[in-house]
């Protein structure tokens, strides 16, 4: 690209990340915008299934954790409460799932051509973005179904949404790049998402959870998150756990700085070992 | 002097034995193996725990100096493993080098593959413009170029059918149309004109002349001898990991060449554990079955190979085919060509293979050969097993003692003696 002079050395600093990152900007919503169109090819009902896949676990939370288990809401309906959850959640495990695969899943460009390694993992965040979106879009439906309105915390929620992808990307950066040695994180991944859904309180309110237990519990950084989601968008009566809150959003940050850290240290020898 | 590009003594080596297993490795080896080595350290905290990783450390580049300046356009040739596409991968900053230094002056473009990007779902008019963005095409400059690509592609009916369904040859000439119009200041190109039928192989080359022609640098490697010594005004000889030789094409090529010379007429390959099958010996031997890489155009003489399948193979194919220096197929003959309908299946074991090529066929001149190994695996389907490519290059020779029909100066690829019915 535009950069003049290029030194090629070993264990290069990674001085131009993010002006190099700035030139590729177009690569990184190229991909974006390819996985968003191969994902749907050749399917019967497209994008509805960005739909139907958060209406749908949305309606199995409800029945297992309001229903049978009969767990608390406070004042807002069931279904409103999970589904304010569903939304980061979904991001984040969407993200992190993709992302971790990204770069194994693209061996060919890696081994072929230059371009800065990180926008693989990156890619999956935008994409994911487009489904929070679309499922966003559910919510406002619910929203008037139920006449649960949010007030002017709804403000805040672009600043919750940075903190769950910093949290997602900085995961992602890290299993992604373990992922291209060590092919176990293929399998171990869908275990963490699939034990994070109930690790986190997406089928339940945190409220549910012990208050001496309430910081331990925070040390996952998506209870942070989920709980800001809920504040911001379920009005008046939710609480949120300041103590806790901070302690996520802390972890989310230092995930962040530790997974592109590691990243561009193993990033050298991807090449050669993918 | 201003220098499009310069490398101060690169070398890139890998730790072999590690790197083989590492696709294998898994978390739990790791885990077994660092504990063993901390055993081992506790034990003899001096001694070095390197024979316990079985490291064996394999230079592939070792101290490349070189030189380019702007509006050069330097070949780089040398036999399969002599380092090229390694170079190629250094300066293009896929790979890292373990060792120097290098500096390009400019906007660098690498092609070291057709296609790059190429997503089979998607169309050709989408692919397009992913292809152009991972080369480092900007939106822009793919939507002003687009109609040119296109038009160099020759696919126009079909940009809005997903590749998959697309032929190769079409696939090729996509992809190729889209790198063509790239417009760095130094292009890297690895051997991308190996693909498609001869007439778009003109015109690939025609495209790299242009680009050429307006003053681009450009780092070229390939087989095709014919291709270098059109395009390129300085070539450089690798072998195995060092350059041995650099100047203007004609004296490096024959250098080049002349290497192939030496060699006995047999080649003998690296054992490298590939599944299904492996090729152990490729060769030339004359009518006497002595293996000789010079010929006599008026004696009968063999292609010979050696192979080893390591599993029951269905469907297999052994292939040899025989190229021109410009790297035209003359023939492919085929293990099976002469009992087509059997069953063409491989036992595990070894096999030799003689093939006998008549007199009176091949002209004089130099070829070189290509094998590879098809068979269709449990599980992998139908696959490419092992090949080689212009492994072995050999001299078809004018012996001038017998036969003053076979004229030395006689133009053609082949030379067949064939029967004339003359009448008056």
């Amino acid at each position: 690209m535009q950069i003049a002079e290029i030194t090629i050395e070993p264990r290069k600093q990674a001085r131009h990340i993010w002006r190099e990152l700035w030139l590729y900007r177009e690569l990184l919503f190229f991909m974006a915008w390819r996985d968003l169109i191969v994902r749907y090819k050749q399917t019967v009902i497209g994008i509805a299934w960005s739909l139907l896949r958060p209406i749908i676990t949305m309606v199995i939370l409800t029945l297992v954790f309001g229903k049978l288990a009969k767990l608390p809401s406070g004042e807002v309906p069931y279904p409103l409460l999970v589904y304010a959850a569903m939304l980061p959640w979904q991001f984040f495990s969407n993200t992190f799932s993709v992302s971790a695969n990204s770069l194994v899943s693209n061996s060919n460009m890696i081994s072929k051509t230059y371009f800065p390694r990180i926008i693989l993992p990156t890619t999956a965040m935008l994409t994911s973005l487009v489904d929070f979106l679309i499922a966003f879009s559910i919510y406002i439906l619910m929203m008037f179904w139920y006449g649960v309105y949010p007030d002017w915390r709804i403000v805040v929620l672009p600043l919750l949404m940075i903190l769950a992808s910093l949290a997602s990307l900085g995961a992602g950066f890290f299993v992604s790049a373990l992922n291209v040695t060590y092919r176990d994180f293929r399998i171990v991944v869908p275990f963490i998402v699939q034990f994070g859904l109930y690790l986190s309180p997406v089928g339940f309110s945190s409220n549910v959870v012990p208050e001496k237990w309430r910081l331990l519990y925070s040390l996952n950084p998506m209870v942070g998150v989920i709980d800001g989601f809920r504040w911001a968008l379920l009005g008046g009566e939710v609480k949120l756990y300041m103590p806790g809150f901070i302690l996520s959003t802390c972890l989310s940050l230092l995930i962040f700085l530790l997974g592109i850290r590691f990243f561009y240290r193993s990033e050298r020898t991807f090449a050669d070992i993918i | 002097m201003t220098y499009a590009l310069t490398t101060e003594k690169i070398g890139k080596s890998y730790t072999i034995g590690h790197m083989r297993r590492k696709h294998t490795l898994n978390l739990r080896e790791v885990l077994a193996k660092n504990a063993r080595s901390l055993v081992q350290r506790l034990r003899h905290p001096l001694s070095s725990n390197r024979e316990l990783f079985d490291i064996e450390e394999f230079w592939a580049l070792r101290d490349i100096n070189l030189k380019v300046t702007p509006g050069e356009r330097v070949g780089l040739i040398g036999r399969n493993g002599a380092g090229k596409s390694t170079l190629l991968k250094i300066l293009s900053r896929i790979t890292e080098p373990t060792t120097g230094r290098a500096r390009l002056y400019g906007r660098v473009s690498a092609l070291l593959q057709v296609g790059t990007g190429f997503h089979p779902e998607l169309t050709g008019r989408e692919n397009i413009f992913l292809n152009g963005a991972v080369l480092g095409m900007g939106r822009r400059e793919i939507q002003g170029k687009f109609d040119e690509i296109v038009a160099f592609s020759e696919v126009e009916q079909f940009l809005d059918t997903p590749v998959k369904r697309y032929s190769s040859g079409m696939y090729v000439r996509l992809a190729f149309a889209v790198a063509a119009h790239l417009d760095p200041e130094i292009l890297l190109v690895d051997e991308v004109l190996a693909v498609g039928d001869i007439d778009f192989q003109k015109k690939c080359l025609g495209r790299m002349n242009t680009v050429a022609d307006q003053g681009r640098t450009i780092l070229f490697v390939s087989h095709n001898m014919a291709a270098i010594s059109r395009l390129c005004n300085r070539v450089v000889l690798l072998d195995k990991g060092r350059i041995i030789q650099e100047g203007d094409p004609e004296t490096i090529i024959q250098a080049y060449f002349a290497q192939g010379e030496q060699s006995s007429g047999l080649l003998v390959l690296k054992p490298e554990n590939k599944p299904g099958a492996q090729i152990e010996e490729i060769g030339i031997a004359n009518e006497d079955e002595q293996f000789s890489s010079s010929v006599k155009v008026h004696r009968d003489f063999f292609l010979h190979l050696r192979f080893r399948v390591h599993e029951k193979l269905d469907q297999a194919r052994v292939a040899i085919s025989v190229l021109t220096q410009d790297g035209t197929t003359v023939f492919v003959t085929m293990h099976t060509d002469e009992n087509p309908g059997e069953k063409r299946e491989l036992l595990p074991g070894d096999y030799r293979a003689r093939v006998r090529v008549p007199a009176h066929f091949l002209n004089v001149g130099t070829y070189s050969l290509n094998v590879q190994i098809i068979g269709r695996r449990p599980g992998y389907g139908r696959v490419k097993l092992d090949h080689a490519q212009q492994a072995l290059n050999f001299r078809v020779e004018q012996t001038g003692t017998i036969s003053l029909e076979v004229n030395a100066s006689r133009p053609g690829v082949v030379t067949p003696i064939l029967s004339w019915s003359l009448e008056q």
